[in-house]
């Protein structure tokens, strides 16, 4: 089977690679860059376990076929963090012990950046409908809302 | 198994070509947040997929004529982040941001919600409300039909194998007119419809209905225009008469199936319940207040 050659940006740098046109983002990102942090949780774009961003734009790596991150930068779990300091939903997260599994863990750690991004100051109610497409066994969301919470607090300047 | 092939052509020409050119099945990819998940379980096995998205303006919202012309591949966010559509026609954005997650947001498409044919489609009911009409191009050349006669049965449509859907428009509107969506479902996000009604109206200034269009969505094959809900509705003002004239004709409509989201009674009952919520919804915006549905 023939594959796409693809150029693109991943973690702010250059990378190329082949895949096959039925191979979608995720599967790239995993299998062929070698990049697991993007979970697959139901491969259908429930679960929100694979989320990067396009361009900023959050979506599900398994709803996007590799061969659509040409000329597109990508920010996966992997490039949340910078260098060795993790970025305040990552340290939060940490705090507030918001997690168990942390399968989902990758997925809502770019997901609540791309809020945060979107929407310095969000309410609970805002974050908790921006974060519906992630889901998560374990935690029952809370101490996800409260980390999420206190990292916009610290990311506006009025916690730390 | 034969092998895919993906392409992303740059003109409309070459994305009827490719069509056109296809033997075996060819599937038409903006968001993909329906296609993908149906290759995966390999209810559908495409030969070409055609990306459009990298055709000029599928992906953008332009004024024109006092109306709207949405890009058929433009994302709900970007629909949703645009302050003239959410003034104009809130009732088609809020019914477009119903439609999956934030995830699902960033990448589902007008035109795939409509294509997919789903009669439980949220971003349908609310386009046939509002006489959007959908611009599709094809090796005969371009044709504007109105958006109701695009699905045909779930998931079917009437566009050709060499057709796709270049671009949607929205009329201009008439003084004090509002529109509004809503659906039913049993939690607050992330689940199908139930039923999904979609309301447009305009109004006199003494608040008489004089123009109307009316859809209910997941009570029937395809998503359907009722045009005897919009009767009820024209010639009168909305007191508990009207309500319970439109909320009659909305269940004489239904022709639903029993499924695990509902039974045909309990369908039949609540497309009523929500065509009289919608059309109050519609109404205040019509007379000018901003009402948030959701």
């Amino acid at each position: 089977m023939a594959k796409n050659y693809v150029s693109t940006i991943i973690n702010g740098e250059s990378a190329e690679f082949l895949c096959e046109p039925q191979q979608t983002l995720l599967d790239v990102l995993r299998d062929v860059i070698g990049l697991t942090g993007s979970k697959e949780g139901c491969a259908s774009g429930d679960c929100g376990a694979c989320s990067v961003l396009i361009d900023g734009t959050l979506v599900c790596s398994c709803l996007v076929l590799g061969v659509e991150a040409e000329g597109k930068s990508i920010t996966t779990v992997e490039g949340i963090a910078d260098g060795e300091k993790l970025h305040p939903v990552q340290q939060k997260f940490l705090e507030h012990a918001a997690l168990q599994c942390g399968f989902c863990t990758p997925g809502l750690i770019v997901a609540s950046k791309a809020l945060l991004d979107a929407n310095p100051n969000p309410t609970e109610t805002e974050a908790r409908y921006w974060l519906a497409g992630n889901l998560c066994r374990c935690t029952g969301y809370d101490k996800v809302i409260r980390a999420v919470m206190d990292a916009a607090a610290v990311m506006r300047g009025e916690a730390s | 198994m034969p092998g895919l092939t993906y392409s992303a052509p740059t003109s409309v020409d070459d994305a009827v070509k490719l069509l056109a050119g296809s033997s075996g099945l060819a599937k038409v990819l903006s968001g993909g947040t329906d296609l993908l998940v149906q290759m995966r379980s390999g209810r559908l096995k495409p030969e070409l997929i055609v990306d459009t998205k990298k055709i000029p303006g599928i992906m953008e919202i332009r004024e024109e004529g006092g109306g709207f012309v949405i890009g058929a591949a433009t994302p709900g966010a970007v629909v949703e982040a645009h302050a003239g559509m959410n003034k104009a026609w809130p009732g088609v954005v809020e019914a477009l941001d119903l439609i999956g997650s934030t995830q699902v947001q960033g990448r589902c498409s007008l035109a795939g919600n409509l294509c997919n044919a789903s009669p439980a489609a949220d971003s349908v009911p609310a386009l046939y409300a509002a006489a959007a009409t959908a611009v599709i191009v094809g090796s005969k050349g371009r044709r504007e039909v109105p958006v109701e006669q695009v699905p045909t049965a779930p998931g079917r449509t009437s566009l050709a194998k060499d057709e796709f859907i270049l671009e949607f428009k929205l009329p201009p509107r008439p003084a004090r007119s509002g529109d509004a969506y809503l659906r039913f479902i049993p939690r607050t996000e992330m689940d199908i419809a139930v039923v999904g009604c979609g309301i447009s109206v305009t109004i006199d200034d003494k608040g008489v209905c004089t123009a109307a269009r009316c859809s209910l969505g997941a009570v029937a094959p395809t998503v359907l225009l009722v045009k005897e809900m919009a009767d009820a509705l024209i010639g009168h003002t909305l007191d508990d008469a009207t309500l319970a004239a439109l909320d009659k004709a909305a269940q004489a409509a239904c022709k639903p199936i029993n499924d695990k989201r509902g039974t045909i009674e309990y369908r039949t009952k609540i497309a009523g319940v929500l065509a009289r919520r919608v059309a109050k919804i519609a109404f205040d915006r019509a007379s000018g207040k901003t009402v948030k549905a959701h």
